[in-house]
């Protein structure tokens, strides 16, 4: 937990949340000012010529007050947003152990091909003839998401992992409908299933009748059986689920919903514990998003955009989304219309899906290969069995294990410590890390939900681990005090999160009356 | 003495004449864990039974409270936006929402009294 080396860092000197200095900064963290308070008025980066004179068209539309932007050099702008993101904490900087989001490394190899010229400078509405190797881009990708799920088809354009699970059930609302089951409106979703889950089903008009937990953390399967019936549409279960579980009744429920009429959504956003281990046609889905963004790394939480194609069974397959590619004579080429035996759903998105995301992705698949996915996935898996192991005397885990990608505890542990999961969850940040997921899955009490994915080392993990013992070995001796308080090395201590979301300040007023106002 | 009553979605409405006092069951606040915020609705404002008319949000989860019966809203806690914890340390006492002065009695007919909520609390288990 010491992280100084060397000579000795430090000295019997007070608390470092008791030093004061005069400039406020702390080291060479600054206290940084808001870019108004920075700015003086005047003040310039760039060096304009006068405007000529010209006639006043503007009528009564022109400009009554001044705009109220802050006046600043170059350095000045520089120095603020450099100093701005070193405030940051990002995977870049650090483990991200946010349970549930597969905050795993970006490779800087997706980065370096995603700024190729031929694929960064292209436009969706130039001629398919001078795009042939982004169609054939889209295509691999495309057979690389088939091959992995063992599915026969695949809608690129859904924009994230909700947007997905949207595509997979308006395909699913279709089927039925051709059938004339359009009496087919209750979808069943068990307890823990992401919870994107019930509202998408919620937004496309099914009814949601949920399936409890059982005391295994996977879907009871008895309350499963009692619930199907000739109104289900379909099931939308999460595997591995939010537990960090996987659902092994999986095929039996399959099979089951299938003989009740139904049609199976899996939630694919745990792929990453999976991949290359197994395959979901083989488990009986008709339909899956893939979040390239987690299991595939490309860029997200703030860096995205996200992008989560779906993969269909036969029975969906034709409902797959405009645009598409194809491969004919005269090479690739997109499908934008009703083609053949198609019954396309129309666009979900503008143009052809996050391109940026596909050339991550695909630079992703190919510079691991099939073997690679497959060990990345064996790696996250047993980096989150680590984790369990060597915490599960001082922690509580929710469930026993083995778990998947990611490891959860309930707060039974912090019990009449005065400790709660928030509290715990701050004091990590003292001690350098990124929280976990907290209060999340929601049937575990104080849930911790902790996924560290593949991308750290042992030893990252040990000195993890080393910070959670302590807080855990803490809590119980009685230091909630402590806690309490924490964080306390941050540029700011604990704020009131709720209301800055539900009473956010948007407007800097100014201290002095000389100051112009920010528009 | 005033009687007290509940609904399924674990509000409770303390009857005193042609008042009610609202807030959200013990049981409730224990679900929801620790409480950081509450929005009350405005005096003045007419809510029919089963209208959303408050939320609170815990560390877990955002909840709608529902009017368990029609009225008018007489008083809000504005203690509530400065230490929404009170709701988990008094629940049932100074963690109320609202009062309401009550448009329609015959609907208390519908709602639990303590006796009853208890034992359907029980029975979620």
């Amino acid at each position: 937990m010491d992280k100084s080396q060397g000579r000795t860092a430090r000295p019997d000197a007070a608390p470092a949340a008791e030093i004061v200095t005069a400039s406020g900064h702390r080291g060479l963290q600054t206290e940084e000012k808001l870019i108004f308070e920075q700015g003086e008025p005047g003040r310039t980066g760039v060096d304009l010529p006068a405007p000529p004179k010209v006639a006043d068209r503007l009528n009564g539309l022109k400009r009554q007050r001044p705009v109220g932007l802050p006046g600043l050099s170059e350095p000045q702008v520089i120095r603020h947003f450099t100093r701005l993101s070193q405030k940051n904490y990002a995977i870049d900087s650090g483990l991200y152990p946010l349970g549930s989001c597969t905050m795993k490394h970006n490779p800087r190899l997706n980065e370096k091909m995603a700024r190729l010229p031929g694929l960064a400078d292209i436009h969706p509405l130039q001629p398919v003839s001078t795009v042939q190797g982004a169609l054939e881009l889209m295509d691999r990708l495309a057979h690389w998401l088939k091959t992995l799920t063992g599915m026969p088809a695949v809608a690129l354009t859904p924009g994230a992992g909700a947007h997905g699970e949207f595509c997979g059930m308006v395909a699913i609302r279709a089927a039925l409908d051709a059938k004339g089951q359009q009496s087919r409106k209750r979808v069943l979703v068990p307890e823990s299933a992401h919870g994107t889950n019930p509202a998408t089903a919620a937004a496309c008009g099914f009814t949601v009748d949920a399936i409890p937990a059982d005391d295994r953390g996977r879907v009871d399967l008895a309350a499963f059986k009692a619930k199907l019936g000739p109104d289900v549409a379909a099931i939308m279960l999460t595997n591995p689920n939010t537990c960090g579980l996987f659902e092994p009744d999986i095929v039996t429920i399959a099979k089951a919903l299938h003989e009740a009429g139904g049609y199976f959504y899996c939630d694919g956003a745990n792929f990453n514990a999976i991949a290359g281990r197994v395959r979901p046609a083989d488990l009986g889905i008709d339909a899956m998003h893939i979040n390239l963004h987690k299991t595939f790394s490309t860029p997200h939480g703030g860096g995205g955009p996200g992008s989560g194609p779906v993969v269909f069974s036969e029975a969906l397959a034709p409902y797959v989304p405009l645009p598409y590619v194809v491969h004919g004579k005269d090479g690739f080429r997109l499908v934008e219309g009703r083609e053949g035996k198609a019954e396309p759903l129309g666009r979900l998105k503008t143009f052809h899906g996050q391109m940026g995301m596909f050339v991550r992705a695909l630079t992703y698949m190919l510079s691991h290969g099939a073997d690679g996915i497959r060990q990345a996935s064996e790696d996250a898996v047993l980096n989150a069995n680590y984790l369990l192991a060597r915490l599960k005397d001082v922690m509580s885990p929710a469930f026993d294990g083995p778990c998947m990608h990611e490891c959860l505890f309930d707060d039974s542990f912090l019990k009449d410590t005065g400790v709660s999961t928030l509290d715990f969850a701050k004091a990590l940040i003292d001690e350098g890390f990124h929280p976990m997921t907290m209060y999340f899955p929601l049937v575990v009490h104080g849930a911790l939900l902790i996924e560290p994915t593949e991308s750290e080392t042992r030893a990252s993990l040990d000195e993890f681990v080393g910070s959670l013992r302590s807080l855990a070995t803490r809590a119980k001796q009685g230091e909630a005090a402590s806690f309490h308080a924490a964080p306390r090395l941050t540029p700011r201590r604990r704020l009131d999160e709720t209301r800055a979301a539900r009473q956010p300040v948007l407007r800097w007023k100014p201290a002095a009356p000389t100051r112009q106002a920010a528009e | 003495m005033a009687e007290i009553r509940f609904t399924k979605e674990h509000e409770w409405i303390r009857i005193e004449g042609d008042t009610g006092t609202v807030g959200i069951s013990d049981y409730a606040q224990g679900q929801l864990g620790d409480v950081v915020f509450v929005e009350v609705p405005e005096v003045g404002k007419k809510v029919s039974k089963g209208a959303q008319a408050a939320v609170v949000e815990s560390v877990k989860a955002a909840s709608e409270v529902y009017a368990p019966v029609s009225g008018e809203v007489t008083a809000a806690n504005a203690a509530l936006a400065g230490n929404p914890g009170l709701v988990n340390a008094s629940a049932m006492g100074d963690g109320w929402f609202f009062k309401l002065k009550l448009s329609n009695k015959a609907e208390l007919g519908e709602l639990m009294d303590e006796a009853a909520y208890k034992a359907y609390v029980a029975g979620l288990g």
